[in-house]
């Protein structure tokens, strides 16, 4: 967090500013074209560029992952009157069919469908593909998005925030500057549109300095996903509990997996595991591999072809993990950054969709002739529509399945079942959240039924990297702020969890340290969980995903 | 099939790459004719007749003699149309490829280029070619002619047919802006090593050479077998060894005819860079490396034992 | 002086090119960026107008997609852009390239007009010679260092045997190799300055050129099959008895490396 630095001439001034270009960001860049459209005397008082958004990844969708079977709910009130047909989303097509399975090592049980995970009248998506689409309507809107820019710090005068600073380009190893040396730039805006998604940077930043951090901290789960070329189509959506994670409450496994059509000649399959899981072997990029050799999946692999691979974090916490409040003079938190996701129905999208549209309306009120945005509470509108939405209804709704499962599979399950029936109502008060990083720690032989990769069907981590797309250039600076003298459970416990293999614990002489490789860093955010912290690297670097 | 092949001599010696062209084309078949450009070297022309050349064309010319590429095309544009070739062919060079590229322009004829196979399919001429960074391999033919196709350079080896070449002199009329460019220094032979990326051997080090010291023996053999030095990144990360010398996804791309990996595990990072190499000789001590899945010769051993003995051998050998 | 620059509008990252079966073309359907390559001529124009002054033009020849290569061209601080764009001009070979570059450039009359050293998508290197023989201009290619002045340019070449240094008289043709220098990074500033800066797209007709001899039905060259690359062979994997070294010698002797 600073103030501006530039000489005011070298500032880039726009309208709103939005920092991300995910799901929220654009939907918001999109709402507000609309508005603006019904507005022109407004467009003008923005300026040259009234709404610009900044993306890190290289492309639009480029660090964009989810599974995703998208709810249209969001889009549809987007574009409510617009005649958007859902022909015109880029989809894999609706949901037909679907099934939940509960994994033995042998076998694939099929077990009723929980309510909260019905998906009648949702699609299948790819979320990277998804935001290319969001991406081209907004800059028909009248949007300006930026990629390969990286916002490195909050601006602020006093309480009021003033725009970001973008990163610099073209640091060495130590942070020297190099030949093509480009410093970043202040960017400044009268409201500031934070849709950075799962640990956003700016986001963490804002929660901890404005107070706005809620009841409980949020936690977070691993997602690893491939996107795979099948002889066969698969003709439902598909989740799985069980194994390969283990019920007993001591291991704290919560999660599992899911496996989505996409088209007849694609499908998605991915793992989702809970950060505050205890074994420090439990590497979910490897029960990802794992998973695959299970009689039941390996079927709808046969004959096909990997053909992408991505890996993020979700944010779990839930209702009772939400800031207590969204906005702060000049600023609104959106998307997943701000914790939206329904974990039980496993949907963040709609509300993220959702939530940038509600900040796009607030923001847009609060620049009425006679009011200004950065006054107290001039945003708070924001916070009230929220409120008022479907995102709130549902999240408190569900809002202590996930704390629940840290009991383990089977009791969670019972009680997650009485809550869903209960709608809510089950227990009367909020459950625990426990910070992911506080687990107590424990070392099993998990690891040593992890499969060596063939090559065909199972993979490592480096070639997965490789699958990403990601071509980060090896002398950037190191970007992950993380104590590389750790005890060398923690170090084995990062080595294992981390998909890219970026920390490798070296044993040199009795002492144990943690060898860094930033390169490999797909930015999914899971070392922020677990006792680190990641920074947005030079904007443009890290993976280029396209179909996940 | 009427085939003209660009004869590039350096130092007073024809090429083998493009020798190994004219042998080649000496065995499709047909009328086999080659070209030798340049001022004084119309000795170097009869020699090719032992490769499967039946005729020699020469242009002894002082505009022809530093190895600038916009005189050649003058002179084989002219001596295309006048005796009617419907195929020419070169072995890829820097020069060549913008002798090629200008000809192609010249005649309004189609060039296939880095083509590592020529032959006979249906009565047509077919090239073959990796694409796509090797990962698929690609027919592809001409419309119309002449054909003119650049060839990998070292794909075919020189054969010797014993035959002899008829010379004969041909005139050339040059362009007013293909004398423009002159050589005002030529290169001459490096005294150190090749360049990575020219070299025909490589021998590169990675993380199970130890110690960053342990790069003198990669120096050595290097040296013993003429070749250039490389390194993985992760020794580079670690500093043993500079940028320059890396070679992968986020370093350079290389295709030597020998790549010897020491201590390299043979990460797709990695291999991207080197998987077009010839030859490929791992030694590592880990028998689950990847790269034993895609090199030629696998040694599971000590590289600080094999080495330097391999170094002493292939000393012995040159010598 | 005008230094026109040739970009060219390639498919995003190389784990993802394919070649489509049904076309037998490249699959330039999903992301693109500019060629890497091109970039390094594009900073060398910009380092000589940050010297000397004048203006530096895009030249670029692709579908409507190259409009982003072209952008971040300008982001990086180029004055103009001119798309040629036509789906007739789809497939064209290098003939067919060369005469709708030739046409476009033509007119423009730059002093100086720079290629990168390769597309990556084809790993084509020939088509800076390819378009100086169809202007009439003297042509350098694998430049590593470049210096203008006095109404020429001196390149110093990379060949197989080392440098050399070749001289040129303006108007001439140049190709940069990548070693001769390290792009920029477009500022912010750059990156919204772009949409405002004069982008032409012209239509192949528009250019005067004949339709016959471009895009895939002109094609002077055709891919007939696409095949798996030929397999490298078994791997021969030993282990080391202590006589290690002797077999390695023996199967390089055999392989003819040494």
């Amino acid at each position: 967090m600073a103030a501006p630095s530039d000489p005011p001439e070298e500032r880039i001034d726009v309208g709103v500013l939005i920092v991300g270009a995910g799901p929220a960001g654009l939907a918001c860049a999109i709402r507000l074209g609309q508005l603006l459209e019904e507005s022109p005397e407004m467009a003008e008082r923005l300026g040259e560029v009234p709404v610009a958004v900044l993306e890190k990844g290289k492309s639009v969708g480029a660090h964009l992952v989810s599974g995703a079977v998208v709810n249209p709910r969001g889009l549809r009130r987007l574009y409510r009157g617009r005649g958007l047909r859902i022909e015109d989303i880029p989809s894999y097509g609706a949901v037909e069919h679907e099934s939940v399975y509960y994994l033995t090592n042998r076998s694939a049980l099929r077990i009723p469908t929980p309510p909260t995970m019905r998906n009648d009248g949702n699609f299948v998506a790819s979320l990277s593909q998804l935001s290319r689409w969001l991406a081209e309507q907004a800059e028909a809107g009248g949007a300006v998005i930026l990629p390969e820019t990286a916002a490195q710090k909050l601006l602020v005068t006093g309480a009021r925030t003033v725009g970001v600073r973008t990163g610099d380009k073209g640091l060495g190893k130590d942070g020297e500057p190099l030949g093509n040396f480009e410093p970043g730039s202040d960017v400044t805006a009268k409201v500031t549109v934070l849709a950075e998604g799962t640990q956003g940077h700016l986001t963490g930043v804002a929660l901890d300095r404005f107070g706005l951090v809620g009841e409980d901290p949020q936690v977070w789960a691993l997602g690893v996903k491939e996107v795979w070329k099948v002889a066969r189509p698969l003709d439902r959506v598909i989740h799985t509990m069980g194994w390969p994670l283990r019920g007993g409450r001591r291991y704290r496994e919560f999660g599992g997996s899911f496996i989505y059509p996409m088209g007849d000649d694609m499908l998605t399959i991915g793992m989702v595991v809970g950060l505050d899981y205890r074994d420090v072997e439990l590497s979910v990029h490897d029960l990802l591999q794992e998973l695959k050799t299970h009689r039941f999946v390996r079927r709808m692999l046969e004959g096909g072809e990997r053909i992408g691979w991505g890996a993020k974090t979700i944010p779990e916490g839930g209702f009772v993990a939400l800031p207590r409040r969204l906005h702060a003079p000049g600023l609104l938190l959106t998307g997943d950054g701000a914790g939206f996701v329904n974990v039980p129905a496993l949907k963040g999208i709609h509300y993220a969709i959702e939530s940038g549209r509600l900040a796009a309306e607030a923001a847009f009120a609060a620049l009425q002739p006679g009011r200004t945005p950065w006054t107290p509470g001039a945003l708070a509108s924001y916070d009230d529509s929220v409120r008022r939405s479907f995102i709130h209804k549902d999240l408190e709704q569900v809002r202590n399945m996930r704390q629940a499962f840290a009991h383990g599979f089977l009791m969670g399950g019972a009680m997650a079942g009485a809550m869903t029936m209960s709608f809510g109502k089950f227990p009367p008060t909020n459950m625990d959240t426990h910070p992911d990083a506080a687990v107590r720690l424990i070392r099993t032989r998990r690891s040593a039924s992890y499969p060596a990769p063939d090559g065909k069907l199972t993979f490592d981590k480096l070639s997965s990297v490789y699958l990403s797309g990601n071509k980060t250039r090896d002398d950037a600076p190191n970007h992950i702020r993380v104590r590389t003298d750790v005890p060398a459970g923690v170090g084995r416990l990062w080595e294992r969890m981390c998909p890219a293999q970026v920390y490798e614990v070296a044993e040199d002489g009795g002492e144990t340290t943690v060898e860094v490789t930033p390169s490999n860093c797909v930015q999914c955010g899971a070392i922020t969980a677990k006792g680190g912290r990641l920074t947005p690297p030079e904007g443009g670097s890290g993976p280029e995903y396209t179909v996940t | 099939m009427a085939t003209l092949v660009f004869l590039e001599h350096h130092e007073g010696e024809l090429l083998k790459p493009a020798l190994g062209v004219l042998s080649k084309a000496a065995e499709l078949g047909g009328d086999v004719a080659g070209v030798v450009l340049g001022s004084g070297v119309r000795d170097l022309a009869a020699t090719a007749g032992a490769y499967g050349a039946s005729k020699v064309y020469v242009a002894d010319k002082p505009e022809l003699e530093k190895p600038l590429p916009q005189p050649r095309v003058d002179a084989l544009a002219g001596l295309v149309r006048d005796q009617g070739f419907d195929t020419v062919l070169f072995a890829a060079s820097v020069l060549s490829a913008d002798v090629a590229a200008g000809l192609s322009a010249r005649l309004g004829a189609g060039l296939n280029w880095d083509l590592t196979d020529l032959v006979q399919q249906d009565g047509t001429l077919i090239g073959k070619r990796p694409a796509l960074g090797d990962t698929v391999y690609v027919d592809v033919g001409w419309n119309g002619e002449p054909r003119l196709g650049l060839i990998r350079a070292g794909t075919f080896d020189p054969k010797e047919s014993g035959g002899e070449a008829e010379v004969e002199d041909f005139d050339v009329g040059f362009e007013d802006f293909s004398l423009g460019a002159t050589m005002v220094e030529q290169a001459h032979a490096e005294s150190e090593g090749p360049s990575i990326e020219d070299a025909d051997v490589i021998v590169a080090g990675g993380r199970g050479l130890g110690s960053p010291d342990n790069f003198k023996l990669v120096e050595e053999l290097a040296q013993a077998l003429g070749g250039a030095v490389a390194a993985t990144r992760a020794v580079v990360d670690a500093g043993w060894y500079p940028y320059a010398t890396q070679v992968g996804q986020t370093g350079k791309t290389v295709a030597p005819k020998l790549y010897v990996a020491c201590g390299i595990s043979g990460a797709i990072q990695h291999k991207v860079g080197m998987q077009s190499s010839g030859v490929i000789v791992a030694i590592n001590k880990d028998p689950n490396a990847p790269i034993f899945d895609f090199c030629d010769l696998g040694v599971v051993g000590d590289l600080h034992e094999i080495v330097p003995k391999l170094t002493e051998l292939v000393r012995q050998r040159k010598s | 002086m005008k230094i026109a620059v040739c970009v060219k509008h390639v498919p995003e990252g190389t784990t993802h090119a394919r070649i489509d079966p049904g076309t037998m073309r490249l699959d330039r359907s999903g992301e693109g960026a500019i060629n890497p390559f091109d970039t390094h001529a594009v900073e060398e124009a910009l380092r000589i107008k940050d010297a000397q002054g004048g203006e530096v033009l895009i030249v670029s020849m692709g579908p409507q997609s190259a409009q982003d290569s072209v952008r971040k061209a300008l982001a990086m601080g180029a004055d103009a852009a001119l798309l040629v764009t036509d789906d007739a001009a789809a497939g064209s070979d290098l003939v067919g390239t060369t005469n709708v570059l030739a046409a476009a450039l033509e007119p423009e009359s730059a002093d100086l007009i720079l290629f990168g050293q390769q597309a990556g998508d084809s790993d084509g290197a020939v088509l800076w010679a390819a378009v100086a023989d169809r202007l009439r201009r003297p042509v350098i290619s694998q430049v590593a260092e470049l210096t203008v002045g006095d109404g020429k340019v001196t390149g110093k070449r990379q060949t197989e045997f080392g440098y050399d240094t070749i001289e040129a008289p303006l108007p001439a043709v140049v190709a940069v190799s990548d070693a001769i220098n390290e792009p920029r990074y477009p500022s912010l500033k750059g990156i919204m300055g772009a949409r405002s800066k004069p982008q032409r797209t012209v239509s192949v007709s528009e250019l005067g050129v004949d339709g016959g001899g471009i895009g895939e039905g002109g094609s002077r060259t055709s891919v007939q099959a696409l095949n798996d690359p030929p397999p490298r062979g078994d791997t021969v994997k030993i282990e080391d008895d202590g006589s290690a070294a002797e077999k390695i010698v023996e199967y390089l002797a055999e392989k003819k490396v040494v």
